[in-house]
């Protein structure tokens, strides 16, 4: 028998990003709410701070961060006839864990979806006629317009504190900025950050190709700066170390760094840590949310009685909820109906390392995640697909994140991999040696979704979340078209020899090295319910009080990085909650 | 070899070959001699370097000298300095053996187990510590019966040899991937013992950081990261010390 606890007007699953942003929001709003966090509570001091954070052997080696996957995990395979694997060790994606969730050991690179990929199935169909679309492939529009949501990526660049130069700003195109971006209503809140020499080099030979670098835009704070929470972010120092830690310097916005301190300080907010949510309870008639229950840290079964509940786990565990919840119909690849486990979507990254000679120092160990050069000229339909024959588009960049050593030291084909000879190469490369990436976006499909495993479970008896997934032609014919483009890059900058990982065709998604934690799709938002899990407010369809947020919401894949989306549509959502929900609550769409 | 020679051996590898190397000259180090360059590459390695009197938890003798000798062949002692051996990574594996790692206990460890693609990873019952127990117990079984010697008491070019034969996968276990317990473990950890910091027992003396101009801990580079030049420090590691 579970305990149960007193009910509150808002229960929100998931103490990261997206959880802090709701959570503040509808506090202010005078209801109660309560976030559920699975992880442990964690904050700058005494975690990430100096010098204790700084190890490579604990955060990236260990994976101090993230999920333990002993307690819960996903399965993976490329196609749906083969049988599912577990992911039994970090590999290709990392969620993260505890207070803070993946906003802590993310980079921090603060992007927007274009306008045109919000409304990509129209857009495609107006430019390039309907049968450009592929066979299988399920482009579809978000329901949401760039304009609706402009003053909410807005809002959370401003609360994170996103270092950039604006390139298009109410229409006006702005130089050094990025041209092809949507217009925005005012500048970044602060200045892009200091170029590292990989960014200088790339942005050059990126002019030269004719090419139009700009400033990536970073939540690595580049001067002192007060949120409109009041909370208070200090300059990055550039130290090296962002993806897979937690920032030392109170630079990178995190929930830590942007919200927590304001959102902790209002009565009507509390929140519980290592309470991992098991199911979201609903009525006999399965039309409204009566709560969630989780499991507390002595492994005990509660039930926690809520009006409104809000998912805000990471990407997979919001999809699994809705799955085992049975809330919404589960995705049927054969027949193509159904919309839990849909238009499940991920990123394509072709990655080159360029190696310099002796004289060039690129210094790789200093950096900040998101501090880099890119181009979107290749990105959504900022360039003529007609005569390529494929749909999507990316960023190419040159980023200097910060590497160190147990991180992996990259070499020049053919190096040693021990011995002397390896030692000497390391020793000749390793403050020589650059990164350029293309990271592009992933179209939805029909044979790629998530569904429940039939045969793995978690360390609660729960069926782990299924993905079945693999890079399709489409999209690796405009890996190939990037590839071409990162090589002449590559060229243009100098390097003495380059090599890496880019996508051809025949390649298929490799589990097990890094590449991006973007994962995204599986509840779709949308404006049709048979081919949508919510509604452009978030609002699940099936059950007018429960919303869902996160990337799992995105119609399809996007080029440039998903968290400033996220961000941005956790805002919209929390605006009209407060704005019609909570006056009226119901559905805020008839479908 | 007794434990204090061993200790002998590492101070004059430790002092004497960065310092060589770094000094630019033999002249530095007050004795006539040939140019350093020469001298380091001359410099003997030294014969049996110490641990500092570490006493392996894990490892078993057998196993033991299989790592150390296996750590000096995948990171020799050479004219750039020293290798994992000097700089202690031996001890940082046994002492990774016993922290939650050791049992794999952040992976996800429940069957049922079956071999896929190579694309989704690691898909084997065995933790870490069970890898180093019949990866070790293999190699040296294969030695002993294909070359009449344990691992260790091969010569270094054998050793090379064996680790070669290892790592593309030609000597084959009943029980154990040879391929990957080289790869995902052997390998790994060593590399992560040589560059992780020095508190873990490896990296003796920041050696490894050294090597590539690695600053360690220092962590703020808000006045260089838009110089193009080398970096003006020496490494820092978590207890503060200066390498």
């Amino acid at each position: 028998m579970a305990a149960r606890n007193r009910p509150v007007d808002v229960v929100i699953v998931g103490f990261g990003w997206t959880g802090a942003i709701m959570a503040i929001e509808l506090a202010k709003a005078g209801i109660s709410v309560l976030a559920l966090e699975r992880g442990a509570d964690q904050d700058t001091v005494p975690d990430w701070a100096y010098p204790k954070v700084l190890d490579e052997v604990a955060q990236s080696a260990r994976n101090g961060l993230l999920q333990n996957l002993s307690k819960t995990t996903v399965t993976l395979r490329h196609d749906k006839a083969d049988l599912a694997l577990p992911y039994r060790q970090i590999g290709s994606f990392k969620p993260g864990t505890g207070v803070g969730g993946a906003g802590i050991h993310w980079s921090g690179v603060h992007s927007r979806a274009t306008p045109e990929e919000l409304r990509l199935k129209s857009h495609v169909t107006q430019r390039y006629g309907a049968k450009f679309i592929p066979e299988g492939m399920q482009v579809q529009d978000w329901g949401v317009s760039y304009d609706e949501l402009e003053p909410h990526f807005d809002r959370f660049e401003q609360v994170c504190g996103t270092s950039g130069k604006a390139g298009n700003l109410q229409g006006v195109k702005q130089a050094e900025g990025n041209p092809f971006e949507g217009p925005r209503s005012r500048e970044y809140p602060l200045p892009p950050l200091k170029d590292p020499p990989t960014s200088v080099i790339f942005a050059k030979a990126a002019r030269e190709l004719g090419f139009h670098p700009f400033s990536l835009p970073a939540s690595n704070a580049s001067r002192p700066y007060r949120n409109p929470y009041g909370c208070d972010l200090g300059p990055c120092n550039f130290c090296g170390f962002c993806s897979d830690y937690g920032c030392i310097n109170y630079s990178k916005a995190s929930p830590q760094t942007t919200i927590l301190p304001a959102l902790k300080a209002m009565p009507n907010f509390s929140y519980r840590t290592h309470a991992h949510v098991l199911r979201i309870n609903t009525s006999a008639d399965g039309k409204t949310a009566t709560g969630v229950t989780y499991v507390d840290a002595q492994g005990r079964e509660v039930e926690q009685p809520a009006s409104l509940v809000i998912l805000a786990a990471f990407h997979l565990h919001n999809v699994r909820l809705m799955l085992s919840s049975k809330i919404g119909k589960p995705y049927d690849p054969e027949t193509g109906e159904g919309v839990i486990g849909r238009n499940f979507c991920y990123q394509l990254i072709s990655s080159v390392n360029t190696f310099f000679d002796s004289q060039t120092y690129i210094n790789q160990f200093m950096g900040a995640g998101g501090v880099g050069q890119a181009i979107e000229d290749f990105n959504a339909d900022n360039f003529d697909h007609g005569p390529l024959g494929f749909i999507g588009g990316g960023v190419m960049w040159g980023r200097q994140t910060g590497n160190g050593p147990v991180r992996g030291i990259p070499l020049p084909e053919g190096a040693p991999k021990w011995g002397s000879g390896w030692k000497q190469a390391v020793k000749d490369n390793y403050l020589h040696t650059g990164r350029i990436e293309a990271q592009m976006s992933n179209m939805a499909y029909r044979g790629a979704f998530l569904d429940l495993d039939p045969t793995y479970r978690d360390a609660y008896g729960e069926p782990l979340l299924r993905m079945t997934l693999d890079w399709q032609d489409n999209d690796l014919r405009m890996s190939e078209f990037f590839n071409e483009k990162l090589k002449a890059t590559a060229r243009t900058m100098g390097a003495t020899s380059f090599s890496g990982r880019m996508l051809k065709r025949g390649d298929h998604w490799d589990t097990r090295a890094y590449q991006s934690t973007h994962i995204n799709g599986g509840t779709s938002m949308g404006t049709d319910p048979r081919t949508s899990a919510v509604n452009k407010y978030l609002q699940s369809w099936d059950v007018p009080n429960l919303f869902v947020l996160g990337a799992n919401v995105f119609a399809h894949g996007i080029g440039a990085n998903p968290t400033g989306t996220v961000g941005a549509l956790a805002y919209w959502a929390a605006a009209n909650i407060r704005s019609t929900y909570l006056r009226d609550p119901g559905p805020m769409v008839r479908a | 070899m007794s434990r204090d020679t061993d200790r002998r051996a590492f101070l004059k590898a430790s002092v004497l070959i960065p310092s060589a190397a770094a000094l630019g000259s033999s002249a530095a180090l007050g004795q006539p001699g040939p140019p350093a360059d020469d001298a380091a590459r001359s410099a003997p390695a030294p014969a049996f370097p110490a641990d500092d009197h570490y006493q392996p938890a894990f490892f078993t003798p057998a196993e033991w000298a299989f790592v150390r000798a296996a750590c000096a062949r995948l990171i020799p002692t050479d004219a750039n300095g020293p290798g994992a051996l000097e700089a202690g990574v031996p001890q940082f594996i046994d002492r990774q053996m016993g922290t939650p790692y050791g049992d794999a206990a952040n992976w996800y460890m429940s069957g049922p187990f079956h071999e896929g693609a190579a694309e989704f990873g690691y898909q084997s019952a065995l933790t870490p510590k069970q890898q180093y127990r019949l990866g070790i117990r293999a190699i040296d079984a294969w030695c002993a019966k294909t070359l009449n010697k344990a691992f260790a008491d091969l010569m270094a070019a054998q050793q090379d040899d064996v680790l070669k034969k290892a790592e593309v996968g030609q000597i084959h276990a009943d029980d154990v991937s040879l391929k990957t317990f080289f790869t995902s473990f052997l390998l790994k950890n060593v590399m992560e013992g040589f560059f992780g910091d020095p508190m873990y027992g490896g990296n003796r003396d920041m050696a490894g950081w050294k090597l590539i101009g690695h600053p360690g801990s220092r962590g703020d580079f808000a006045e260089f990261v838009d110089r193009p030049q080398r970096y003006a420090y020496g490494p820092v590691d978590l207890y503060g010390r200066r390498g």
